[in-house]
């Protein structure tokens, strides 16, 4: 809370039950099928001056959004991972090659997705995960590539999202990544839009707080793609930004752009600490 | 202060505005207050209250409390409670509030009701698109007036 007039609508919050809101518990901890520890709170990375914590938008959920992912035969998510496990062994392209041929069993993985985006040395540039798929498809398999944030995209990254669950978030923001990240959170910072509202004005001075029928939490993206009830697909990271953007009366970037992809790495280095936990659920 | 007056407007339909404050011709005073009627016209606060719970108006409730508006869900926490706001605030702080707290609330996340300049990448309402053209402020001047008279029901 940054100015006493919001302070004093946090203790009002305290107080009283906001009129007609689903109320989440803040409190619980997330363990999947019994076995898979997530890191739903964390020390905030030192990068961050204004939080002192770090939450996983589970936290912020409505008590039976919460329970779907604590279990994948209830996770409607998990579905999607199966059909990224079949796109991982299917040969195409000029190559005949699979993802599977080249890189093994899809839990070789495990960790990759907690790591990105990231530098690629080669082509001088951050990559989101999607991106370096992409490449694979043309570079190595000679395919075509896949629509971002669209179904064989979105199912390959839940895959894996999935054998990285429970790993902590880990973006290098230094070295040559360094200015990306810092045009991503100047990003993170400019209001937009004839509501005037930054990415900050509702995920880190807000969060806690209902907008509406909305519980808002931290923004953060280590659950993607995010299985949402709203649409009942999966969804990606910067089709959610542009939503967020969009809802500030602005003219949002597209996805895939380089605004989104440095908005990406620095949103996800606010997360590193907390779990992966792709595919996530939200409402 | 510079008015455009709606001559046409006033000759032909009596009850109308015969004058109108447009966003950028507001003179606020030094704390943000606003003295006068944007519209002409004094304030509806029946159609105050349809403003300040509608989505597509001012949706005031998204971020504030007000226990009078119990009835109609959902209500935010972003903002202050504004049961009692008749009492705090005079008609024109409520008026500059309104139309721009950012002149009474430095850095506040309210946005301005009755701005029309000074964003960035402004966009055609809620479609992602560029704005085309200027921009029309969230609220019209007789809906700033008209939550005003509904603020202003708003007594301990
Ligand atoms: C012909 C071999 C080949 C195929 C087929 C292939 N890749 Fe790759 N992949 C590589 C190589 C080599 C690298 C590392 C070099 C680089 O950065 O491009 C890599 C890197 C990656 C990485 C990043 C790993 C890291 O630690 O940063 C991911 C993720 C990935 N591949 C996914 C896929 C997926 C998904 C497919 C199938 C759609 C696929 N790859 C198909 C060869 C292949
Ligand atoms: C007007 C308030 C508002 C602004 C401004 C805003 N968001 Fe959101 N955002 C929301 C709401 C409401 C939700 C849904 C509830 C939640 O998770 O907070 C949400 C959800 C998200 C989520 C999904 C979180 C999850 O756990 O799956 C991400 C990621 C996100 N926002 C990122 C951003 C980014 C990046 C920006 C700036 C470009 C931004 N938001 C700006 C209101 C906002
Ligand atoms: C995005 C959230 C948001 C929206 C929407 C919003 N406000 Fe506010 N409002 C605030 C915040 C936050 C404050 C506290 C001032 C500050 O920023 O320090 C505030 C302050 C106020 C105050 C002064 C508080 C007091 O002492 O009672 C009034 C009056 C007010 N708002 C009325 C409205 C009205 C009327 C609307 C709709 C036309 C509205 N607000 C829409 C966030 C919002």
């Amino acid at each position: 809370m940054k100015t006493k007039l919001l302070a004093t609508a946090s203790i009002c919050a305290a107080l009283t039950v906001p009129f007609g809101t689903v109320m989440a518990d803040e409190d619980a901890n997330l363990i999947i099928d019994g076995e898979i520890e997530i890191t739903v709170r964390a020390p905030a990375p030192d990068h961050l001056e204004n939080l002192d914590e770090i939450f996983s938008g589970w936290v912020y959920r409505a008590t039976e959004t919460q329970a779907l992912q604590a279990d994948d035969f209830e996770n409607p998510g998990m579905i999607f991972v199966d059909s990224g496990h079949d796109l991982w062994n299917t040969v195409e392209g000029e190559a005949g090659e699979s993802c599977a041929s080249c890189h093994g069993d899809a839990e070789e993985m495990a960790g990759v997705a907690a790591t990105y985006p990231k530098w690629n040395d080669a082509t001088e540039e951050v990559r989101t995960i999607s991106m370096q798929i992409n490449a694979c498809r043309t570079e190595q398999m000679g395919a075509e590539e896949w629509n971002l944030d669209k179904s064989e995209l979105l199912n390959m990254t839940a895959l894996l999202a999935s054998v990285s669950r429970g790993m902590p978030v880990n973006v290098a923001i230094d070295g040559p990544a360094q200015a990306t990240w810092e045009m991503g959170r100047d990003l993170y910072y400019t209001r937009t839009g004839q509501l005037d509202l930054s990415c900050a004005n509702c995920h880190e001075d807000n969060y806690g707080n209902n907008i509406r029928a909305d519980h808002l939490s931290q923004g953060q993206i280590n659950g993607f793609p995010t299985y949402r009830l709203k649409n009942a697909r999966l969804n990606g990271v910067h089709s959610r930004f542009r939503g967020c953007v969009r809802d500030t009366r602005a003219e949002t970037y597209s996805v895939g752009s380089p605004e989104f992809v440095a908005l990406e790495l620095y949103v996800m280095s606010r997360g590193n600490g907390l779990s992966i936990e792709g595919p996530s659920v939200r409402n | 202060m510079k008015r455009i007056v709606l001559a046409a407007a006033a000759a032909s339909i009596s009850t109308f505005a015969y004058a109108q404050t447009a966003p950028n011709d507001v003179t606020f005073g030094d704390y943000g207050e606003i003295e006068v009627s944007l519209s002409g016209e004094a304030g509806d606060a029946a159609r105050g209250l349809e403003v300040m719970v509608s989505r597509g108006k001012g949706n005031c409730i998204a971020c504030h409390e007000v226990t009078a508006l119990q009835d109609y869900p959902f209500h935010g926490e972003v903002g202050p409670m504004l049961d009692g706001a008749g009492d705090r605030w005079t008609e024109a702080d409520l008026r500059g509030i309104v139309a721009n707290a950012k002149n009474v609330f430095p850095e506040s996340v309210m946005p301005a009701f009755y701005r029309t300049d000074g964003f960035t990448r402004p966009g055609d309402a809620y479609t992602g698109r560029a704005a085309e053209g200027e921009l029309d402020p969230l609220l019209t001047a007789q809906e700033i007036e008209d939550v005003v008279a509904y603020l202003m029901t708003l007594t301990d």
